[in-house]
């Protein structure tokens, strides 16, 4: 399921592809992304009306004003009336395109053109900005403005525009409603808009005088078992003053007292499988952070306490990646997460290798200087960041496909750069696996590990495997940079805060193995989320780091030992 | 330009008037007026303290150009003491035993507050602090130019609660772990039961500076939100709000059914993020860079002016916010007080400081109270719009005053903070509060 | 033999007579000069040490006091422990609790305590009000912790790259649960704000003579304390255990005992400096707790040259020193000076400085 809704999700990229013009960038000033999102916005909704006579008219103009009392009786009167006709006006409140002059005429800003129409007449008006006034508007104004811009969309022949609109008063349906729903229902003939159409007229009727109507409407809901519609059916079940039932028809109490079982029971699943899939989402951010330090530590025995400066290469790498497809190519721009991924590697590695030949190769028989000289290399590549970047934090804007979420499930929902990121992490892990398994140099790297003057006197060079066993581990801290860059803040000691957990997990997992540091890595997660609603984020932490370092006393040799004495290497 | 000719004027009648004092009284000083400027310039807490040093040298800057204070010029100090608290201590020592400033403008958090306070009660410091508190103090040695939790956060839940706001009978509360969310809330939560609203519809939460992972907390929040019209208070400070704001449009929380009321997220940190995901939700300051005043616009010239000649980082995308606007505000203040006293001395400005009002940006005339040490400011609350600015939605009648000890929390109810006397009479033992009102 | 020589004399032997010398000289300087030119001579005079001086000395005399300690179990024993940290901060925590309690009127409790609900002083709160009982935890928590974890990651023979890294997990989970509020010692904050100690305002400048005088003499006794532990029978079974622990085992001792014993100690020590920095910076926080933190210890005993005590003292005055001077100076500078310092001495001076006066001396013999 996940697997597909990340291909759905890269499809659906692919797809966007020619929509996206101007991409979202550090680059970019403020009225740049307002133009951007004017320029979506203009694609849903119409910018000026067809011109309102009658009562439509003489409500709007009305909204010239800037007491909020007065808005939503306009709003409320709006919807007495539900003339579709002053869906642009409705739109354009919403969100924030709707101005008044001196003269009181209402006007509606186009925000493609930045041009102002009159919301009465229709024609194009010539005004300067510096004269207009906004009406007010609040949450609670928006609040009635939406379901009625919902059932104003019904009446709309596309059906993209109708299923919006049912699905806001599927979310919000106001009783006032009841009836013209109704209408409207027998003449949808979309099922999904007809099954949303339902849903909202469900929720009205709980109350219905009659009672077959209200367990038609229970049982419409129970089979929605939405957690948002709970309370409502709670209160078909309480008891008045006298301690009877406010519902009298027992069978309708049946049928809700079932409902809000079947919703308490998908509910509890519902948090397992939040739970489970948050850890799952946390272990793999672990993992991607501590795999390359599972091949340096796991397979050469280094220290490398420069590793979550690593990561943060790989981050900052990401960054220079999408600066230069804004700069250089923006109509590729959603791409520079792919681009990024092998240039990450490469840049990554290349410091790697740096590291390996400039100091490290001398310090192999001493573990602990390594450790100490390592953590100096941290310090220098931290710094050298700031110098160059900035002590703060660099901007990232996801690709468009990486934002938003995938539903897993009614009430469980991941982002979609979390999923990316655990099948990301999968993919990174296949990709090890395969090098150390399939190809020469992973032979090679395991040949020197295991005994470094066997594989010397067989022909193989120690000296050059360890740089490049170095530099892939390196590689590999990059990729898991590229993918901190999106759910983690990018900054110069965004390191820092990964090098324990990693070591933990390396440790946890045993040392040289990397599949020990695959689970390790996903318990963790999974543990963490667990422990998390009953602990708290941070004692979840520290309970997780006691246990790891109680478990190490016990068992120095992780989970997955490897045959010989791993906790004793000195 | 023309809009801050009024505070001009009184600051040249001033100035003639100081030069006069300060040529009758001593001709020998021709030395600089040394200004200490301690805001971190790296570390966590950069992203929003480092256009609090550039808009502090700016006003210094033009106070110069107008020839000083007292014929004398205004040297700035500089340090960073990098987002770690004690340091903030150890440079506040440096900046008044070391380079003998005569006042310091300084520190963000309540912890960097807290941790300089001790130096300047033994040092006999002067301290003006830029930033919105949880109040709960007052000290003879700092003016809080910031908001007390009346003057932001009350009238946030004031508003919430309100039919306008949309009438929230549920609070969410998240913040970071540290003494200005827990305090804050402490109030918000007295606040709110003595509202009506019981403690089995309020949730608190707190996270660690830099947490990046929200998703069981939003989770928690749209479960929460079923059973009610739910607000979101959010006390959460620096980068993590990022991480928080993206992980609620991700799970689908609206700003319409769930309002989020941020208490420390202004322009300049909406700057660093992609707003995308937080347009709709509010924030309650005492300023807004979208403010439409003549002294505001004023004020955001000389800004962007003073950006583009010194090429700060940023250019043309540099904002200004509240913290700013009080960072300006305060030197402007304690400049007039320098003035009025005719010494840069802090025992003489400190008597001075109380009763100046300067045209704020906000445009209002701002004074500082006669007794607490805190300003009276106005209350907006505005609407975070795509291009990262805010549009007001609602705003007090006019500066209200600062109630530092909060008469919602038991034990502090009494408490006043008064410094009319007796420091007056110089080094007499310094109360804490005046316990007889 | 321990037993069989004067304490006396065996006291005597720990130096030679140059280097007793040396000892008395610098112990005068700190306990006489140093107040004389602060007292009594006046500013303007280039003699003159400012108060702002006497109280960063003491405080660096606080840290070398760690080095020293660190010295102990690494140049010694061949420990690397990334976790002084956490033993330094605990202590500081002891005293920090003594000194909040003393700045609190009677029946008041500070903001943190009243963010738990509640409104008197938690139970492992109240103790702290004598001094007395602060002056024991403070070398019994670190001592303490030190000891049941050193007992069952000694007993596992977790050794070497492990032991260091756990160490560091230590200090790293203490961190996080000191910055939680609920953990009730003043989260984010710490603890700070202090006033007075035994009657004594910590603010006054002549008790912060005092306190510098208390850390010069802590030092010192604490250097006589290594010295002696060192140049023992124990010492000697520690240094076999840091050259070949196996065959230590093989010949009988157990190493268990010796290590446990000499890493408790090394905290203690830890602890005692951790509670004479507390009064003199006014603060603490978990910030101290930081991994850095304990690594950055590492490298003023690597500087110094591990397994001398007298070079942890000095690395860890030139170290401090730097830093002082280039944060001020070149606050860009200073992660690249340290860095380098880092990869320098693990490269050219594997014995840190002391190493490199023998190497000189060697040199201009032959």
């Amino acid at each position: 399921m996940r697997g597909l809704s990340w291909k759905g999700a890269i499809l659906l990229g692919l797809l966007m592809v020619p929509a996206v013009v101007v991409a979202d960038t550090d680059g970019m000033s403020a009225d740049e992304r307002a133009e951007k999102l004017a320029e979506q916005q203009k694609k849903q909704t119409q910018t000026r009306t067809e011109g309102l006579s009658g009562e439509a008219a003489s409500i709007v103009e009305r909204l010239a004003t800037d007491d909020w009392q007065a808005i939503n009786d306009v709003v409320e009167e709006l919807e007495a009336l539900a003339a579709p006709e002053t869906l642009p006006v409705l739109q354009a409140l919403s969100d924030r395109r709707l101005y008044f002059d001196e003269q009181g005429r209402v006007l509606i800003e186009d925000p493609a053109t930045g041009e102002y129409s009159d919301a009465i007449t229709g024609e194009t008006v010539e005004v300067a900005s510096e004269n207009l006034s906004q009406p007010t508007l609040t949450n609670a104004i928006r609040r009635g403005i939406r379901p009625l811009i919902g059932q104003l969309q019904l009446f709309s022949d596309d059906v993209a525009t109708r299923r919006a609109g049912a699905e806001e008063l599927a979310d919000r349906p106001r009783p006032e409603m009841l009836g013209r729903l109704k209408e409207l229902r027998a003449e949808e003939s979309n099922p999904e808009v007809l099954r949303l159409l339902n849903i909202a007229i469900a929720r009205l009727q709980l109350d219905a005088s009659d009672s077959e109507e209200r367990l038609e409407a229970v049982e419409v809901i129970a089979d929605v078992r939405s957690a948002r519609m709970k309370s409502e059916l709670e209160s078909l079940l309480e008891t008045d003053a006298q301690g009877d039932p406010v519902e009298p028809d027992a069978a309708v109490r049946e049928a809700a007292r079932d409902a809000i079982e079947a919703i308490e029971e998908r509910q509890s699943t519902a948090r397992f499988l939040s739970d489970l899939v948050y850890g799952l989402s946390m272990g793999s951010v672990l993992l991607l952070a501590a795999l390359g330090l599972a091949i340096i530590f796991g397979l050469m025995r280094v220290i490398n306490m420069a590793h979550g400066e690593l990561l943060m290469i790989g981050a900052y790498t990401t960054f220079i990646v999408q600066n230069l497809f804004a700069l250089m190519a923006p109509q590729w721009f959603s791409f520079y997460l792919l681009a990024a991924i092998p240039a990450a590697f490469v840049v990554t590695a290349l410091v790697g290798i740096l590291m390996e030949r400039g100091v490290i190769r001398f310090l192999y028989a001493r573990p602990l200087e390594t450790l100490l000289a390592t953590w100096g290399i941290s310090l220098i590549l931290m710094q050298t960041t700031r110098v160059i970047f900035g002590a703060q934090n660099v901007r990232m804007a996801s690709p468009e496909w990486f934002s938003g979420s995938v539903q897993l499930m009614q009430g469980v929902s991941l982002s979609t750069s979390r999923v990316g990121v655990i099948a990301f992490a999968f993919f990174v892990v296949a990709l090890v696996w395969f090098v150390m398994n399939r190809t020469r140099l992973g032979l090679e790297v395991r040949a020197v590990m295991q005994n470094r003057e066997m594989a010397a006197a067989l022909g193989v060079s120690a000296n050059r495997v360890d740089m490049w066993t170095f530099g892939a581990g390196a590689g590999v801290a990059g990729l898991g940079g590229v993918a901190l860059s999106q759910i983690v803040n990018v900054g110069p000691e965004l390191g820092q805060n990964y090098i324990v957990d990693s070591f933990m997990v390396v440790v946890l997992g045993g040392v040289g193995n990397i599949l020990g540091s695959v689970f390790s890595a996903l318990g963790l997660g999974v543990f963490s989320k667990f422990l998390e609603p009953v602990a708290g984020a941070v004692l979840a932490k520290i309970l997780l780091f006691v246990a790891i370092i109680v478990f190490i006393q016990w068992r120095p040799q992780g989970i997955f030992a490897l045959k010989g004495r791993a906790g004793d290497d000195d | 330009m023309k809009t801050r000719g009024s505070i001009r004027k009184t600051g040249l009648a001033c100035l003639a008037l100081g030069g006069l004092l300060a040529s009758g009284v001593a001709q020998s000083e021709d030395n600089p007026i040394k200004v200490g400027i301690l805001h971190s310039l790296s570390g966590t807490m950069a992203i929003s303290e480092t256009s609090l040093r550039d808009v502090a040298l700016m006003t210094i800057e033009d106070i110069n150009e107008q020839g000083g204070l007292l014929g004398r010029e205004l040297e700035p100090v500089v340090k960073d003491p990098a987002s770690d608290w004690p340091r903030y201590a150890e440079q506040a020592r440096e900046l008044i035993e070391r380079d003998e400033v005569d006042v310091i403008f300084g520190a963000w958090t309540s912890v960097s507050r807290e941790s300089v306070l001790p130096v300047l009660e033994e040092l006999n410091g002067l301290m003006f602090y830029p930033v919105q508190y949880e109040g709960e103090e007052s000290s003879r040695h700092i003016f809080y130019t910031g908001a007390a939790p009346n003057q932001q956060t009350l009238p946030a839940v004031d508003y919430l609660m309100s039919e306008r706001g949309g009438g929230a009978e549920q609070f969410y509360l998240v913040g970071t772990d540290y003494v200005f969310p827990r305090t804050t809330n402490r109030i918000v939560r007295a606040y709110l039961n003595a509202n009506g609203i019981e403690d089995d519809a309020i949730r608190e939460e707190y996270f660690p500076f830099e947490h990046s992972d929200f998703q069981s907390l939003v989770s928690d929040i749209k479960r929460f939100s079923q059973s009610g019209q739910t607000a979101v208070i959010n006390t959460i400070n620096g980068d993590s709000n990022v991480a928080f704001y993206q992980e609620l449009a991700n799970q689908g929380v609206d700003s319409v059914d769930v309002p989020v009321m941020a208490t420390s997220v202004g322009e300049e940190e909406l700057r660093g993020m992609d707003a995308g995901p937080l347009v709709g939700h509010l924030a309650a300051w005492n300023y807004f860079m979208s403010v439409d005043s003549p002294e505001n616009e004023a004020f955001t010239e000389r800004w962007a002016e003073y950006v583009e000649e010194n090429d700060l980082s940023g250019g043309s995308d540099r904002v200004t916010n509240d913290p700013m606007e009080a960072t300006h505000i305060g030197i402007r203040m304690w400049a007039q007080a320098v003035l009025e006293a005719g010494t840069s001395d802090p025992d003489a400005v400190r008597q001075a400081v109380p009763g100046q009002c300067v045209d704020a940006p906000s445009g209002y005339e701002i004074c500082m109270d006669e007794e607490n040490h805190h300003l009276h400011k106005p209350v907006l609350i505005g609407e975070i719009q795509p291009d990262g600015q805010f549009a007001t939605v609602w705003e007090t009648d006019g500066p209200i005053r600062a109630e530092p000890w909060s008469k919602y929390l038991e034990g502090s109810e009494d408490k006043k903070a008064d410094w009319t006397y007796p420091w007056v009479c110089g080094d007499c033992e310094e109360p804490r509060y005046d316990l007889e009102l | 033999m321990l037993m069989r020589q004067p304490f006396v004399m065996r006291l005597a032997r720990l130096h030679s007579g140059f280097g007793w010398a040396v000892l008395l000289l610098l112990t005068a300087l700190a306990l006489v000069v140093v107040p004389l030119l602060n007292q009594f001579v006046t500013p303007d005079s280039a003699l003159y040490i400012p108060d702002w001086l006497v109280t960063l000395t003491g405080r660096f005399l606080c840290l070398a006091l760690v080095a020293l300690a660190l010295d102990l179990i690494w140049g010694y024993t061949g420990i690397l422990s990334l976790g002084h940290g956490a033993f330094f901060a605990l202590g500081g925590y002891v005293m920090g609790m003594h000194l909040t309690h003393n700045r609190m009127e009677t029946g008041t409790i500070p903001n943190f305590i009243q963010f738990l609900g509640r409104d008197d002083w938690p139970w492992f709160w109240v103790p702290f009000q004598s001094f007395w009982f602060t002056a024991v935890m403070v070398f019994l928590v670190p001592g303490a912790l030190a000891l049941v974890f050193g007992f069952f990651a000694f007993r596992s023979r977790v050794r070497g790259v492990y032991f260091a890294i756990i160490t560091q997990a230590l200090t790293f989970a203490s961190m996080l649960f000191f910055y939680r509020t609920e953990t009730g010692f003043g989260g984010n904050t710490g603890l700070t704000d202090f006033r007075e100690l035994l009657g004594f305002s910590v603010r006054e400048a002549d008790t912060r003579l005092v306190l510098f005088m208390l850390s010069a003499v802590a030092v010192m006794l604490s250097y006589l304390l290594c010295r002696y532990i060192v140049t023992s029978k124990l010492g000697r079974v520690l240094v076999a255990i840091r050259d070949a622990e196996s065959r230590v085992r093989f010949t009988g001792y157990n190493p268990l005992r010796y290590k446990l014993f000499v890493w408790t100690v090394s905290a203690m020590l830890c602890g005692l400096a951790g509670a004479l920095y507390v009064p003199q910076t006014g603060v603490i926080n978990p910030g101290e707790m930081a991994p850095a933190n304990s690594i950055e210890m590492a490298v003023w005993v690597a500087l110094g040259g591990r397994g001398t005590l007298v070079g942890a003292l000095v690395g860890a005055g030139t170290v401090n020193g730097l830093k002082t001077w280039i944060t001020a100076a070149y606050p860009d500078l200073w992660l690249f000076v340290l860095g380098g310092l880092f990869i320098a001495v693990t490269l050219f001076l594997p014995k840190g400085l002391m190493g490199l006066r023998q190497q000189m001396a060697g040199r201009s013999k032959q």
